[in-house]
């Protein structure tokens, strides 16, 4: 899988993240306060957490007055969901060669 | 929303091999057969043993599962920090082996740390590709 992968996947292995992220997917826009007010964790924690998903490029930020909106990017997940068919094409050309080692191979 | 992601997120691909099970074994288990057609390597069938796959793209790290000679070999295999498990089944069969490898999904999370959210991996896909199912 490319490098480019790699950001996506970190930033999405962690629990909390994920969940923020999904919260975010399933009711839509919301602020820094909204996500805090239902989370188990500090108001600084879900920033850092929205940060990182920011840069991920999975949730845009609006600025309106002195809040600040968050929304998922649903299109950001493509290679997520993409997973098993590149998996499944890397396993293939790995039985095309284990087959060939196995030709070469003592009995 | 692709086809292969429907459903448990698990990668299945089987071929008949014109070889017997003790051979396909040893090239599913030997460190410089494995280096040959899969990465290099320091694995050992043992139980509970870690080891990395390495190619010029990066590293996996892996950990023995189960391993049962000739039949079943299971290792965790985690990359770019999503971690599933890889399970090979040899079966044989008149012509040969049937030769099976499944790569399962997401290991689910072992602790929840944001209330009022279940946000372990199987969970979360299923609740994304239903969202997705529904923008399309």
């Amino acid at each position: 899988m490319p490098e480019s992968h790699d950001l996506l996947f970190k930033t999405l292995a962690d629990p909390t993240r994920r969940a923020i992220f999904e919260r975010l997917c399933r009711e839509g826009e919301q602020t820094v306060a909204a996500l805090t007010a239902r989370a188990g964790v500090s108001q600084p924690a879900v920033s850092k957490h929205l940060g990182a998903l920011k840069q991920a490029g999975l949730v845009l930020d609006r600025h309106q007055g002195r809040q600040t909106h968050y929304s998922a990017q649903l299109g950001a997940l493509t290679p997520l969901i993409d997973w098993t068919s590149q998996m499944a094409g890397f396993w293939h050309s790995r039985f095309d060669a284990l087959e060939d080692l196995l030709k070469r191979m003592d009995q | 929303m692709s086809e292969t992601s429907t459903g448990t997120l698990s990668v299945v691909v089987e071929r008949q091999i014109p070889y017997p099970p003790e051979k396909i074994w040893r090239a599913l288990t030997q460190p410089h057969l494995i280096e040959e057609w899969l990465m290099k390597n320091d694995f050992q069938p043992v139980v509970g043993h870690h080891f990395d796959l390495r190619a010029d793209w990066g590293a996996v790290g892996c950990r023995v599962v189960a391993v049962e000679p000739n039949r079943t070999l299971s290792y965790t295999w985690e990359a770019y920090g999503l971690e599933s498990v890889v399970t090979w089944t040899l079966t044989p069969s008149a012509t040969g082996t049937h030769l099976r490898m499944e790569q399962a999904g997401f290991r689910p999370d072992q602790q929840q740390a944001y209330q009022g959210a279940k946000a372990g991996w199987p969970r979360f896909l299923a609740a994304l590709e239903q969202l997705l199912a529904r923008t399309d």
